[in-house]
């Protein structure tokens, strides 16, 4: 887990689309190490919505049986970074839930790099992402299975909303697979928000944002669902989101 | 209520409505029938704002208002009810919340204090009952998983929860069996026959006619009236075809 104290580049993959600039007085960022021990669980919900540019790097290791929940809402109105690496023990269990919600010019990004190490693992990702007026939202997500670990299950669901045809998502799950017997799946998709159901609303007599916030709501809710501390996550998202739209 | 002068509107910079003429008063019920692709659902979406039915001529008045000056929402707080030919799925939203929200959004436009949930709930709970709907259907996403009878029963229930002085219901009748036509029927008489409301009714069909009797009905043809009766008229159309009446 030892990171290079040079600012990375755009040529650093993980760092193609971040906001340099805004990285730099940040770096370099620590990592925040989690090990949950042979059985144990865990869980975390990280909310960044202050108005300060922020880096977060996570390193996550389960032991042989554990399990994590991990949860993020990214919606600072400044920079937001994200950087998770896991590292999965046999017949562990990972789950991230991520909302991020980005809005004027802002750059917010959540970077995963999952490796199932040992056989019967699961690994479950849901990320949702808003964004409005020149923004940008990036996931870049790598699941790796190394050899030998047969039974793997991992999953990589991304979907991103934009608001504004000015707005910007950068979607990446990544697998890289080297053992024989593993269930991997990753759906991603980029898109607007349902004309129909906007003028729907509206003609129920909701005004325009407030509409859009209900749908958006629906949306970042999906990353939260089943989480330990889902009410207060979503009332943090809710915030967000009023300053969204 | 509604004064509909001389509208001409396009949709995608097609002319469809070329002139069309009506008046509804308060504590009337019209029906609007007409071919396929005579304007009829155009013209309920042109009354209702829908973005890309772009009015090119005439004027509509509404409740004293230049309704064609006003946003969808705002349309809906004066009291416009669009009953939708396919009423759309709100997937993660329930229609509880969907519906409170929107009721105190126009009953804040009009300056009455909001309902709390538990008001809320009542109403709810007694219009479904109207419509023969289980409570639970409406804890669900906004028509998610309805079959096309549900969805339109759902929409009798939002306008009875709603409250609107006019409803334009189009093609409400579409996708109802029998038993689900007349507790329909049932629903708009008790919401609508009222003498400060209004109805317009866009259908294809007499059969709808025969749960809530018309006033007034009009044919519809290439974009404006041809033609106006009483409930006879329907009959006739129904007997003769729009052909042969509307000539």
């Amino acid at each position: 887990m030892s990171q290079a104290l040079a600012l990375p580049t755009r040529k650093d993959e993980d760092f193609r689309y971040a906001d340099l600039a805004a990285l730099a007085p940040l770096w370099p960022v620590a990592v925040e190490t989690i090990a949950v021990a042979a059985g144990e669980s865990g869980h975390l919900a990280l909310v960044l919505d202050g108005d300060q540019p922020v880096a977060r790097e996570l390193a996550i290791v389960l032991g042989q049986g554990a399990s994590f929940d991990l949860r993020v809402l990214n919606a600072p109105s400044a920079y937001g970074r994200v950087a998770v690496r896991v590292e999965l023990g046999q017949g562990a269990s990972f789950t991230l839930g991520a909302a991020q919600l980005a809005g004027g010019e802002q750059v917010v990004e959540i970077v995963t790099d999952v490796l199932h190490a040992h056989p019967d693992a699961v690994s479950r990702q849901v990320v949702r992402s808003v964004a409005g007026g020149q923004a940008t939202v990036n996931y870049l997500g790598k699941v790796r299975v190394a050899k030998g670990a047969d039974g793997t299950d991992g999953v990589q669901s991304v979907r991103a909303m934009l608001l504004d045809r000015t707005a910007t998502a950068n979607a990446k799950p990544e697998l890289e697979i080297f053992a024989d017997d593993v269930k991997c799946a990753h759906g991603c998709a980029v898109g607007e928000l349902d004309a129909n159901g906007l003028f729907y609303m509206a003609q129920r007599g909701l005004p325009p944002a407030e509409a859009k916030k209900l749908m958006l709501q629906a949306f970042v809710a999906e990353a939260f669902a089943g989480a330990p501390d889902e009410d207060r996550l979503l009332a943090a998202a809710l915030a967000a989101l009023g300053r969204l739209v | 209520m509604l004064t509909i002068s001389n509208l001409h509107a396009t949709v995608a910079d097609k002319p469809i409505l070329k002139g069309l003429s009506l008046t509804i008063n308060a504590g009337e019920v019209h029906a609007i029938m007409g071919p396929n692709g005579a304007g009829k659902s155009t013209l309920g979406y042109t009354l209702g704002g829908r973005p890309g039915y772009e009015v090119t001529g005439g004027s509509v008045e509404f409740l004293g208002q230049d309704l064609l000056a006003l946003e969808p929402h705002e349309r809906a707080a004066a009291g416009l009810f669009l009953g939708f030919q396919y009423p759309v799925e709100i997937p993660g939203v329930s229609f509880v919340q969907f519906l409170r929200e929107s009721l105190n959004a126009q009953r804040a436009s009009r300056d009455e204090a909001p309902l709390s949930g538990g008001e809320f709930l009542k109403l709810a709970r007694e219009q479904a009952a109207l419509l023969k709907m289980d409570m639970e259907m409406l804890k669900r996403p906004v028509n998610v998983g309805f079959s096309g009878g549900e969805k339109k029963r759902a929409e009798m229930v939002q306008m009875g929860i709603l409250g609107p002085k006019l409803a334009i219901l189009d093609e409400t009748d579409s996708g109802l069996d029998i038993d689900a036509l007349r507790i329909v029927g049932d629903g708009i008489n008790s919401t609508m026959r009222k003498p400060d409301k209004a109805v317009l009714l866009i259908t294809h069909y007499q059969r709808l006619l025969d749960y809530v009797k018309p006033d007034f009905v009009h044919v519809l043809a290439a974009g404006r009236i041809v033609k106006t009766g009483g409930p006879e008229l329907a009959l006739e159309l129904e007997e003769r075809g729009y052909e042969a009446v509307a000539a």
